[in-house]
């Protein structure tokens, strides 16, 4: 039996299965457990360049597996202070520990508001019925 | 035997289902005035043998390169074709099968395509190559398309020196997108490098060259690449790849994409097609690169093995995401290629490249020697030439044709000023006695 999907109970949620974390004016953003089990083995992400502007739910950039491509939504509006260059050539990090090395970008937040319309674990758990 | 697949009873059914009584009720609105009134006029059946021969009539109403004395070139050239190149794509196993990419019963296939790649990579000097696209022209379209999604920029600098079908085609494909073309204007058959500095910003996704160009030139790539690279912008080549026998690779310019025709390699001009596109680039664009790409690989039991790979990039998994919509290749034609080059090895290539730059140079010296007849550039050039003729040079080729000889091709079709100028191109088919024999029918005309 595989072990159940994880969702952690100190973060932030989207519809499009990104989580969020938030430190002082900075969130990380990757994608659920949920996502990457969906997904399967992932091979490739493009992700964007330091400096770029996101907007919140709009794609920051396309995550490849075997046999599907989809786009990865940004949960939250501002500016990409870093991106995870590890997973340029591990990829599989994203399968093997999502909400930790397999992390994709940081957004510097402009309006925290935003926060507000994202879902809490207790949310996300029954959208993916977990 | 019925050809029609409908019975009489279909058709009844079928009128009856969308409520009429018969088929010309659903033509009743075309007005009498214009409806044909009699039978079509056609010639009576023929027996399988009297069709043959009318057929064997026609065929033989045509010329092509077999019987003739060729110098044809601007995109598709009149090489020797060894014969083990027909009898291994005789094969049925590679001459009938369609799309043989499933790895489970395609393993032939799926290497030779590998084998294809890798002698592309060799040949350009390149990092990664497809399978292979359409012809020349789209490889080259398919380039800037790569190079707009890479870049993010809007702004496509075509060399006015790219053979024109391969310019209509990009302007096509870039239309489509709105990505903008524009082109690099040429002094004395080359790119003007002081007015392609002008043209250069930060919006210039590419810069496509050919090189040798379409008048057979040789481009002055060492100049432009620096000032492509210097505004970010990709350099696309766009080479003979029998030139490349010779002369520097795409990857020794630092080329970030290389395209051409591959039909040179072993494949027959066929009339202008199924021709092959070959398409290259450094390992960086791969994920962006078109068309379908055959990777090594191991199977459960640790043998070699060959299958698709990459396909996340290709349009059936991509969707609309995909930089280009090409999911297939010319398999057949690449075969041929890889056969031809294989075959003829680094020295057979560079022999043939050899006797091409030989034979042309003779025949521009001979041609230019009589009166009337001119040579339209000073510059250096591979294996074909430009000519100024005393009278319109289609008025040459229809002359020559009587003597049993394709001169060239009229400049004039592509642009008007250009009426009074002969393109050649003489390949190492080409014997001394041949290349004297069509100097000497051109002096007639003087």
């Amino acid at each position: 039996m595989e072990a159940s999907v994880q969702i952690r109970d100190d973060l932030k949620y989207t519809k499009e299965h990104e989580w969020l974390k938030l430190e002082g004016d900075v969130t990380t953003v990757g994608i659920t457990d949920y996502a990457q089990r969906e997904l399967g083995d992932v091979v490739f992400v493009e992700l964007p360049e330091v400096g770029t502007q996101v907007e919140q739910m709009k794609p920051f950039g396309v995550i490849e597996a075997v046999k599907a491509v989809s786009d990865l939504f940004s949960p939250v509006t501002g500016e990409i202070t870093e991106t995870n260059s590890k997973l340029q050539s591990q990829s599989n990090l994203i399968n093997s520990d999502p909400y930790g090395e397999g992390w994709m970008i940081k957004v510097k937040i402009r309006d925290p508001k935003e926060l507000d319309v994202l879902l809490s674990p207790a949310d996300y758990r029954k959208l993916v019925g977990g | 035997m019925s050809y029609v697949p409908n019975t009489e009873q279909n058709r009844k059914e079928m009128l009856k289902r969308i409520g009429v009584n018969e088929f010309s009720d659903l033509v009743g609105a075309i007005p009498d005035s214009i409806l044909l009134q009699d039978e079509l006029k056609l010639p009576l059946p023929l027996s399988e043998l009297g069709l043959t021969k009318l057929l064997s009539q026609m065929a033989g109403l045509n010329k092509d390169a077999s019987q003739m004395i060729c110098f044809l070139g601007g995109g598709a050239y009149d090489h020797f074709i060894p014969a083990i190149v027909d009898h291994i794509i005789s094969r049925s196993e590679y001459y009938t099968a369609y799309t043989p990419y499933q790895a489970e019963v395609s393993q032939g296939t799926l290497q030779t395509i590998y084998e294809f790649q890798s002698l592309i990579c060799e040949l350009t000097g390149m990092d990664v190559a497809n399978a292979s696209m359409y012809d020349g022209a789209t490889a080259t379209a398919e380039a800037a398309l790569l190079a707009h999604a890479h870049t993010g920029r809007g702004e496509v600098l075509v060399a006015g020196s790219l053979n024109p079908n391969y310019r209509k085609v990009i302007n096509t494909y870039c239309g489509s997108i709105k990505l903008k073309v524009r082109s690099l204007p040429l002094v004395e058959g080359l790119i003007d490098v002081d007015g392609a500095k002008k043209k250069l910003s930060n919006n210039v996704a590419c810069v496509i060259i050919q090189t040798p160009n379409f008048f057979g030139l040789l481009e002055n790539v060492k100049e432009i690449e620096p000032l492509a690279h210097s505004v970010g912008a990709l350099l696309v080549l766009v080479c003979d790849p029998i030139s490349l026998g010779i002369l520097k690779t795409p990857g020794e310019y630092n080329a970030d994409i290389a395209t051409g025709e591959g039909q040179a390699l072993g494949n027959n001009m066929s009339l202008g097609g199924p021709h092959l596109g070959y398409f290259a680039c450094k390992r960086s664009l791969i994920r962006r690169m078109p068309g379908r790409i055959v990777a090594a690989t191991t199977d459960t039991q640790g043998r070699r093995g060959f299958v698709m790979t990459l396909q996340t990039r290709e349009q059936h998994i991509r969707r609309e995401r995909a930089t280009s919509n090409i999911c297939t290749n010319e398999a057949l034609c690449a075969l041929s290629s890889c056969v031809y080059l294989s075959t003829m090895g680094k020295s057979g290539i560079r022999k043939v490249a050899e006797l091409c730059l030989q034979k042309s140079h003779y025949a521009l010296e001979l041609i230019s020697r009589i009166d009337g007849f001119k040579k339209r550039f000073d510059t250096p050039f591979f294996k074909e030439f430009v000519i100024e003729t005393p009278l319109p040079a289609k008025k040459i080729i229809k002359a020559l044709l009587k003597r049993n000889i394709f001169a060239g091709v009229d400049l004039g079709l592509f642009d008007r000023k250009l009426k009074d100028q002969l393109l050649v191109c003489v390949t190492e088919k080409r014997t001394a006695e041949e290349i004297d024999c069509l100097a000497d029918e051109l002096r007639k005309l003087a």
